[in-house]
């Protein structure tokens, strides 16, 4: 099986994702939850269905600014600013008249400060596993092409994570809050854990067959291990999936984050780290050669 | 594994009971408490943070001041009767937060409420029952009482009970020395009057002085059931906090999504349990039937684990048992599709079940320390307050470290075992 002859294919296909995904985090940023930007979140079951307008309006008449408001079916989910807990017995009490079924499902109220401070502590967390796998990896593979191949195949799939949240934020409202930064956190390892298998066949065939040209050895490794590989990935998928569809609302998204993370780990541990571990060795021979 | 039976079965028209798990040995008791702990995502309830005014309290007296308060919050909680409550104390950089969990408390503003009341007590004389009752703003109610000098630090204790002639359920008041005169004289003064008592310059009730009482044992009895003398105590006792609270995270959850969300998560991994199943048999024939027993006993020692340990189950913990029940196979897949190369390279059945054992192991160690390490990250197990230290994130992190270590050990030592004695020939 020769994939790597594929890899003119891999790097537009890896280059679209990436662009659109850089294109869309420039141009349209994230929806950020109440965890990030402070403020409340409230969402609650309103069975008779009224219609948006009506519930704008509670919320012009208690003079609190409405930042956001979605609806499925009856479960309305609304952003607003930070209110007291008075203020929110009177919305509550209107709510009450508009719907005397109404129900409390879940508010959330963060003052604006904690944002800031939860952010930080996110990218430090990114910092933190970049650098433990960098290590990691730097151990288990002592050859740099290796090492970076895997490493640039992580942020790959990072990027890309965070662009189909920026692009599902902008046409769905889909909201980056503290389970997203997990997921992503989840996927850097996942990412990795998958091109170490394919890297460490690759190593095993060097030793055991004499065989020197790395675009073969990738492509028999590749041939050997992606059943193994394509496999492992889909178990989680298949758990993933069943969480997307049938695991209710509240993590629909954090699992929908982690699916399309272990998804991307397994195309880029074939298709972005071999190749690019191939172009720097690649480079090494050549420079071999005409010293 | 014994300890995921439900504590009464009835099978058959037989009751039958969980074996009792307690034991003494000398001094020490072992008493565990086998029940799931589900967090406030999934039992219902309410997380409440407050930022803590320090600015007015010297350095020295700081941690005698946070301690009281924590005390006192404590106290106000437990009359308030919400069970599994946890109240804990942070400090970011300084900012010192208080931070209160209450699981499964229904009436979620009353708490908030309860908690949140810089409560400053008092009790007051209606000079001018008309104006009292009919008065409607506090400049109203300010004319119509008069103060008796009399505040939460006399008070000793409130607490609720129940009459023992007529069952009637009522609130103890006891001061102490210099509460007890001031009482006594308030109680002559106000005799077949009202003594208003008020919190934060809020009345929250103006019993009707029957009585001229002397020795500081009072009771107040009205219409009270049990849940409303126990609010009314835990107010009574709250008297004031040392601190200034402030109010900066509210989150609640009603206690019906908490439940759908069970039902979604259970339904969701049994779902996706029976896809990976099918999958493993269908790939690998009778080896992947195996691997789905050794899934379930997986599962199943999870399970006692989290019951053991505790584990406090949240929905993100739930799904990151999910998730480590479809990376639990991965070892399994790794040691087959080993096993298939060395019996294609001419290999005895059983060399290729020792040698693909052997071999895989090298690449499940590697690829599930990757997770391990953001586990441990994700999980901050050294409380580095420069991480997140969420219940939401941690409960995922938990139960992912938990999945994946104990993945290693039943895709490689059981499955193992599990070949040796069930398919030592036949493939």
């Amino acid at each position: 099986m020769n994939i790597m002859k594929f890899r003119p294919l891999f790097l537009v296909i890896s280059s679209i994702l990436l662009l659109t995904s850089i294109f869309s985090i420039v141009k349209w940023g994230f929806q950020l939850s109440v965890d990030f930007s402070g403020g409340s979140s409230w969402q609650i079951a309103l069975p008779s269905k009224p219609n948006d307008s009506s519930i704008t309006k509670i919320f012009t008449q208690n003079k609190i600014e409405l930042v956001s408001l979605s609806h499925n079916q009856d479960k309305y989910y609304l952003k607003f600013s930070n209110i007291t807990s008075d203020q929110k017995n009177i919305l509550t009490q209107n709510f009450q008249k508009l719907d005397s079924k109404f129900v409390d499902l879940q508010f959330e109220t963060l003052g604006p400060t904690l944002g800031k401070e939860l952010l930080m502590k996110t990218v430090y967390a990114i910092i933190l596993s970049a650098i433990t796998l960098l290590l990691f990896i730097g151990t288990r593979f002592k050859d740099s092409s290796f090492g970076m191949g895997a490493v640039l195949a992580m942020f790959h799939d990072g990027i890309i994570l965070v662009g189909a949240f920026s692009l599902l934020g902008h046409f769905f409202g889909t909201e980056v809050d503290a389970l997203f930064v997990t997921a992503l956190l989840t996927t850097l390892s996942a990412s990795v854990h998958d091109t170490v298998v394919t890297f460490d066949r690759i190593r095993e065939l060097r030793r055991t067959t004499y065989q020197y040209d790395w675009v073969e050895l990738a492509n028999r490794a590749v041939s050997e291990v992606i059943v193994r590989s394509i496999n492992n990935s889909m178990t989680v998928i298949f758990m993933l999936f069943a969480l997307v569809m049938l695991g209710g609302e509240s993590t629909r998204w954090f699992s929908m984050a982690l699916l399309i993370g272990v998804v991307c780990g397994t195309y880029s541990s074939t298709a972005v780290a071999i190749p690019l571990m191939l172009l720097t060795k690649r480079k090494n021979d050549q420079k071999r050669k005409s010293n | 594994m014994i300890v995921n039976l439900p504590v009464k079965l009835d099978l058959f028209g037989r009751t039958f009971y969980r074996p009792d798990f307690s034991f003494t040995l000398g001094t020490f008791s072992f008493k565990p408490n086998l029940d799931l702990r589900y967090g406030l995502d999934l039992a219902g309830g309410a997380s409440l943070t407050y930022d803590i005014d320090t600015s007015k309290i010297s350095q020295a007296n700081l941690q005698n001041a946070l301690n009281s308060l924590k005390s006192n919050i404590e106290r106000r909680v437990n009359l308030f009767g919400v069970s599994e409550s946890s109240i804990g104390l942070t400090n970011q950089n300084g900012d010192h937060r208080l931070v209160v969990d209450l699981p499964g408390v229904t009436d979620i503003q009353q708490a908030i409420d309860l908690i949140g009341k810089t409560a400053q007590l008092s009790f007051m004389g209606v000079v001018d029952e008309n104006l009292f009752t009919t008065a409607t703003t506090s400049a109203e109610f300010a004319k119509s009482l008069k103060d008796t000098g009399l505040n939460g630090s006399h008070l000793i204790l409130a607490a609720p009970q129940s009459n023992p002639n007529t069952g009637e359920v009522e609130v103890s008041l006891e001061f102490n020395a210099e509460g007890t005169k001031l009482f006594e004289k308030a109680t002559t003064d106000y005799l077949n009057k009202r003594l208003a008592i008020l919190l934060d310059n809020e009345i929250i009730t103006a019993p009707n002085v029957s009585v001229i009482i002397p020795d500081g044992k009072a009771v107040i009895n009205g219409t009270f059931d049990t849940k409303s003398a126990k609010s009314l105590s835990a107010q009574l006792n709250a008297g004031a906090l040392p601190l200034p609270i402030k109010s900066i995270i509210t989150s609640t959850v009603g206690a019906t999504l908490g439940q759908d969300s069970i039902n979604k998560g259970i339904r969701a991994g049994l779902v996706g349990l029976a896809i990976v199943s099918l999958f493993m048999i269908g790939n690998y024939g009778y080896l992947g039937f195996i691997a789905d027993i050794s899934l379930i006993i997986y599962g199943l020692i999870t399970l006692t684990l989290y019951r053991l340990i505790p584990v406090t189950l949240t929905f993100p913990g739930i799904v990151g048992f999910i998730l480590s029940v479809g990376m639990a196979v991965d070892s399994n897949i790794l040691i087959f599709e080993r096993m298939k190369e060395e019996l294609r390279a001419g290999k005895t059945w059983n060399n290729a079940m020792e040698l693909g054992f052997g071999k895989a192991w090298n690449s499940i160690k590697d690829a599930n320390s990757c997770t391990i390490i953001t586990g441990l990250i994700l999980f901050n197990p050294f409380n580095w307050t420069f991480l997140n230290s969420s219940g939401m994130v941690r409960g995922f992190a938990v139960t992912l470290l938990i999945g994946v270590i104990l993945g290693m050990f039943t895709g490689v030592f059981v499955t193992r075992n599990l070949l040796r004695v069930l398919a030592k020939e036949k493939l």
